[in-house]
């Protein structure tokens, strides 16, 4: 079992109207709203958070890309990443992702995840997301209606430039690269591992299947939740007629740990609020540009994590709700273990990615979430699933 | 009737009636049906042709097409195929600009241009409401001057029965989606750079309240388009639908 500390970055001083007054934190948040003196503290603040993970002994360190965001300030998590390959020197790197479709030519993914490879001595996981439709088709741009062309071939254009040594051409309808030949290559051999983040969408699932990638739902709904998903992951992986290694998958859960299930309440519950009830605030016409979803992924049913329908379940959310649907596990180290290893075992998830620094959850109260962690549960989760070997984990990274 | 284009990848819909001479109408976002009311009145003098865009209510197709320029050259395919070697052009909206479009990209098809409020130029400071986007119950209020009208409440009133509720959602998403596919994120695609090209005889039909394609483009129309002729009316974005009679009326005048 692998188990990562997953890092967001909320910006954590959004005012306590914010989600009366304010239709959205993400695309048209104001800028009113921002304080870039309190920002270059909470950098600092959550790359000492993610540094003492990897002291406190997590196998990875997980960060991500969002755009016009304020719970999520890493629009580069390649800047995040390299900062961590310095000041860390045992942990998986594990970039989720970078949105390939963004970027023109992505051959500067392939270059900046090379360079992280490199400079992490092949502690480097690669992360490959579609992007949502806030990050991709609202903030920046990206069509709708081709974005996935776009990213498959973005893909096959990153692919191309890590496995053929030779100098090579790409004619493709989105990119034509007359020279391909990246300088430098990644040190792992014959790529990173890669890792796929998605949102449910059927294509996702049978596309990360065919091409033995592991596949990671990154819900902020729990586990709970979170089932109808996996199962769909795996029915794929059943029709490719893959093996049902728990290490193709991965999955983020909330996690507060405390001394007790009273205490986790009194410690947590206005961090994890402020995230559920601020930090998901999407506008309704932004939770899903219009062709973003296929139509066979609408005709399964599967819904967008923000939105109307999402806001209205979010709004009736207490502590006991939040707990007893899986949203958050918390309580005392055994109510904790017990859920969590439940967790993996009805997901059948061998990369587990856990996120302790909720919303608004501040520095000493984000350490102590990880101490009670790292000493009371990971110990019991490691030997989860005996008898699998984690192909999809860099050979670099150790256990501690 | 379906008609193929394209070399048989996309097959259009295209609803048709009345006599006349030949005219041609493009749809707008938020069409459902494909044929408003005004169309009735204009089939009494013209023959006319109503197509489904690519990807919206059974014309398919629309992943054959990758942007303006070939769906503006699949309808002048359409024109083709049924037999019309010139027509009028109207066009609402989105479709106006495809009016538009086809006018300059290919003039000789088109004999006269009537555009509705349409789309195809940006100007920062007349954005207007992103009616791509905007749910269902916020759309109204920006869509119609009058939201409360019959016309109103009639387009927004959505099946009650759970099936049918869900498959009219899903056709608005898709109907948006075909057309998003051509104007996102933003409706100006160089057809400004074609206008020069629209030498038909033009009228622009724009609503006083339009919210979501603000009157203030039709000065830009008026001064990008040799000799058009522009009407404001009283009316918001749907205006042909809000009052389709004084619509009918203004195009037939302007085209006989």
């Amino acid at each position: 079992m692998k188990v990562c500390f997953f890092h967001l970055m909320p910006y954590r001083f959004l005012p306590d109207d914010f989600e009366r007054k304010y239709r959205s934190v993400w695309v048209d948040v104001p800028h009113s709203l921002y304080d870039p003196e309190k920002t270059a503290g909470l950098y600092h603040e959550f790359l000492d958070e993610l540094e003492f993970a990897e002291t406190s002994g997590f196998d990875g360190l997980c960060v991500n890309e969002h755009h016009n965001n304020a719970y999520g300030l890493m629009p580069s998590p390649n800047l995040m990443a390299a900062t961590l390959t310095r000041r860390t020197s045992r942990a998986a790197i594990v970039v989720l992702g970078n949105s390939l479709a963004a970027y023109n030519p992505p051959l500067r993914v392939a270059e900046e995840f090379a360079m992280l490879d490199l400079l992490s001595g092949g502690r480097l996981v690669a992360g490959f997301p579609v992007g949502t439709s806030m990050d991709m088709n609202f903030a920046y741009g990206v069509n709708p209606a081709t974005l996935r062309e776009r990213y498959y071939e973005a893909h096959d254009v990153v692919m191309q430039a890590w496995t053929r040594p030779e100098v090579t051409s790409f004619n493709g309808k989105y990119n034509q690269l007359r020279y391909i030949n990246i300088w430098p290559q990644p040190l792992q051999k014959p790529h990173p591992p890669v890792w796929i983040p998605g949102g449910g969408s059927v294509e996702t699932w049978e596309w990360t299947a065919r091409l033995d990638y592991v596949y990671c739902y990154l819900s902020y709904f729990g586990y709970k939740r979170g089932k109808v998903t996996m199962d769909g992951f795996w029915e794929a992986i059943h029709r490719v007629g893959a093996d049902d290694n728990p290490f193709r998958a991965g999955f983020l859960q909330l996690v507060c740990v405390a001394d007790s299930d009273a205490e986790a309440e009194r410690l947590y519950f206005p961090h994890v609020h402020y995230f559920y009830q601020k930090c998901l605030n999407v506008w309704e016409g932004f939770a899903e540009a219009p062709g973003y979803r296929t139509l066979k992924t609408m005709q399964v049913g599967a819904r967008p994590q923000v939105g109307a329908q999402a806001r209205k379940i979010r709004q009736e959310l207490d502590w006991a709700k939040y707990v007893e649907q899986g949203y958050v596990i918390a309580g005392g180290p055994a109510t904790v273990r017990q859920q969590l290893m439940e967790c993996i075992k009805s997901l059948r998830v061998g990369h587990l990615m856990v996120l302790l620094q909720i919303g608004s959850m501040p520095k000493d109260l984000t350490f102590h979430n990880i101490e009670l962690f790292t000493r009371d549960v990971l110990p019991h989760l490691r030997g989860a699933w005996p008898g699998y070997k984690d192909r999809w984990w860099p050979e670099a990274a150790s256990q501690a | 009737m379906t008609v193929k284009v394209w070399a048989g990848a996309v097959e259009l819909r295209v609803l048709a009636a009345g006599r006349g001479a030949p005219l041609v109408y493009l749809h707008a976002y938020h069409e459902r049906g494909g044929w408003p009311a005004c169309l009735d009145r204009l089939a009494e003098r013209f023959t006319v042709y109503a197509p489904y865009h690519p990807g919206v209510q059974g014309s398919q197709g629309v992943e054959s097409l990758d942007d303006v320029a070939d769906l503006t050259l699949a309808y002048d395919e359409l024109l083709g195929a049924l037999g019309l070697a010139s027509a009028h052009l109207v066009g609402h909206g989105f479709g106006g600009m495809m009016a538009a479009e086809l006018a300059a990209t290919v003039p000789l098809r088109a004999r006269k241009v009537v555009l509705v409020s349409p789309l195809g130029l940006w100007r920062d400071d007349l954005a207007g409401e992103d009616i791509l986007v905007l749910p269902e119950h916020e759309l109204g209020a920006v869509l119609w001057k009058d939201p409360h009208s019959d016309a109103a409440r009639r387009w927004a009133t959505l099946p009650e029965a759970d099936a049918d509720n869900v498959a009219a959602q899903i056709e608005s998403i898709q109907r948006r989606a075909a057309m998003a596919k051509f104007v996102w994120p933003i409706a100006d695609k160089g057809l400004r750079k074609r206008l020069h090209r629209l030498t038909a005889p033009t009228l622009v039909l724009w609503g006083d309240a339009d919210r979501a394609n603000p009157p203030g483009y039709a000065d830009e129309w008026k001064r990008r388009v040799p000799g058009a002729r522009v009407k404001v009316m009283p009316g918001g974005h749907m205006l042909i639908h809000e009052s389709p009679d004084a619509t009918a009326r203004a195009v037939r005048e302007f085209l006989s």
